[in-house]
């Protein structure tokens, strides 16, 4: 080891975790190539679809009545389901994360029920519990009130499936920051509501956003249980992605693939919102996340 | 305040916390809940302070009894170990929390709370601060802001969980000192909770020793340790 000089310059200069410049070019190459064939062509292929015939055969397809009738059906699904979730999730985050009490572990597992059962068992359910047969639903029908093949039906199944994303979103950031602040404000005289609003809601207000877009895009999308409990009459219960469908089986793939891509803008709307909302408060973003 | 605690004592599920404990500490005192951990002395304060309940005895501040006063009404001015500072509130707001919390009729008016607000970040000598962020503060800035936001409801008595557990060496000592001052300038019934023999034994005017959920004994610093009570008080106290 005699010759061993230590007035060189060290030969490596990366840091343990840091990859070598061939590895990181064949992981970026990679996931490069992977989001090309998964996302960006697909969404590429549907609108090439939707404008095969020229803009105007694409828009001429939005504006007849059934499409119409589907995008604000739609748009109606997401206004009452996504708020009524936003405070369900809460609430239950709020519950499983501030509070100590037996069965949290069954409540946990039922919230995710929705991610591991099949939609279209879940439209079931609900055509079982109040379809004109059974003994709600036909008292709901009787006085004129039809769950299943009608709206609520439709915001029943679409509550369902999206229940998870405002609760899943809200409970690790809950359970990571503790109950000290709530308590603290509680100690300094404030009601549980007051804390609610000055402490909690502050401190979780981009997971909650987060998890209402999320939610958001499901609620608009959701095809599988929906279709099941709205009966699809058109003009009537059907939704857009259970009219996209309709469509493409009688082969009007203008239609389809032109109501399709305004499921698809509305999502990338969503998106970009809250790409937008983060890039205007990454200052707070950061003094929230830290501390 | 004059704090008198009977035979309470607190069950977790089939752990007792706290077997029945009794202890009177006298209006104006700064007391050290001393022990190692588990044994039952955060509990013990937190059933002060109305963040938890007891499973039986009671509590009487000043001979009345308090055992059933909600946290609000106690007016206990809290600092959380880790100091629980609202992370998107700059220090100001913070302090001043306490005082928008109250019912409008007795809420300071803006200039008064603004006042009020700058005073006790003299106090905790650190009057620029005010609108800075928690995550911008050092430990022991952060630890005196907390104090300052306790202070700031004009509190009954001032409680303390650990308050110089998360700080190193050189900070704990100049923050006990500031601890000190603070208590005597305030005269408020402080007790705080330490795991730290030399902390309670420095600061405190009446040292509790306790272990496994019981008092093993209260005294003055200098008569625990000339006749420690226990063997356990002997071993904890290393004398």
């Amino acid at each position: 080891m005699s010759n061993t000089s230590f007035t060189g310059s060290p030969t490596r200069f990366r840091s343990a975790t840091e990859e070598s410049a061939a590895a990181r070019l064949v992981m970026i190459v990679f996931a490069f190539v992977g989001l090309t064939i998964l996302v960006f062509a697909p969404l590429v292929a549907v609108f090439v679809v939707a404008l095969a015939d020229g803009v105007v055969a694409s828009l001429k397809s939005l504006a007849t009545r059934d499409a119409r009738d589907a995008i604000r059906l739609t748009l109606t699904i997401a206004a009452i389901s996504v708020p009524l979730n936003a405070i369900f999730g809460v609430a239950a985050a709020w519950f499983i994360t501030k509070f100590d009490f037996r069965g949290k572990a069954f409540l946990i597992t039922l919230i995710d029920l929705p991610f591991s059962v099949s939609l279209v068992v879940a439209g079931l359910c609900i055509v079982l519990m109040f379809g004109t047969n059974s003994f709600v639903g036909g008292w709901l029908v009787a006085n004129g009130y039809p769950i299943v093949f009608a709206l609520p039906g439709i915001i029943l199944a679409t509550m369902f499936v999206t229940f998870p994303f405002v609760a899943r979103e809200l409970i690790p950031v809950m359970i990571e920051q503790g109950r000290a602040e709530e308590e603290a404000a509680l100690t300094l005289g404030a009601s549980g509501w007051r804390v609610f609003f000055t402490v909690t809601l502050p401190n979780i207000r981009w997971a909650l956003l987060y998890g209402v877009l999320l939610c958001n895009a499901r609620a608009m999308g959701e095809f599988g249980a929906v279709a099941v409990v709205s009966g699809k009459i058109r003009g009537q219960t059907a939704t857009m992605p259970t009219t996209i469908e309709m469509l493409y089986q009688e082969y009007l793939s203008v239609a389809a693939f032109s109501l399709a891509a305004v499921l698809a803008m509305l999502a990338l709307v969503t998106l970009l919102l809250k790409t937008a909302l983060e890039i205007r408060h990454a200052d707070q973003l950061a003094t929230t996340r830290r501390a | 305040m004059h704090i008198e605690i009977g035979e309470i004592s607190k069950q977790f599920g089939t752990t007792a916390a706290l077997l029945p404990v009794s202890l009177a500490i006298p209006s104006g005192a700064l007391v050290a809940l001393l022990g190692p951990s588990g044994s039952g002395k955060t509990t013990l304060l937190r059933i002060l302070g109305g963040l938890e309940f007891p499973t039986a005895g009671r509590v009487l501040f000043d001979g009345a009894d308090a055992t059933n006063l909600t946290v609000q009404e106690r007016r206990a001015g809290f600092v959380f170990q880790s100091y629980a500072l609202f992370r998107h509130m700059t220090v100001f707001d913070n302090i001043a929390y306490g005082l928008n919390a109250r019912p409008r009729a007795q809420r300071p008016p803006r200039d008064e709370m603004a006042r009020r607000v700058t005073k006790l970040l003299e106090l905790i000598q650190l009057p620029d601060i005010g609108a800075r962020y928690p995550s911008q503060l050092s430990g022991g800035q952060r630890q005196r802001v907390a104090l300052a936001r306790a202070l700031a409801i004009e509190p009954r008595m001032l409680l303390l969980d650990e308050p110089f557990g998360a700080l190193d060496a050189k900070v704990r000592k100049e923050l006990r000192q500031g601890l000190r001052d603070i208590h005597d300038t305030t005269g408020l019934t402080t007790v705080f909770v330490t795991h730290d023999q030399d902390e309670a034994m420095e600061l405190a005017d009446l040292v509790v020793v306790m272990s496994m959920g019981k008092i093993e004994q209260v005294g003055k610093p200098a008569d625990i340790r000339a006749r420690p009570a226990t063997p356990f008080v002997r071993e904890f106290i290393g004398v």
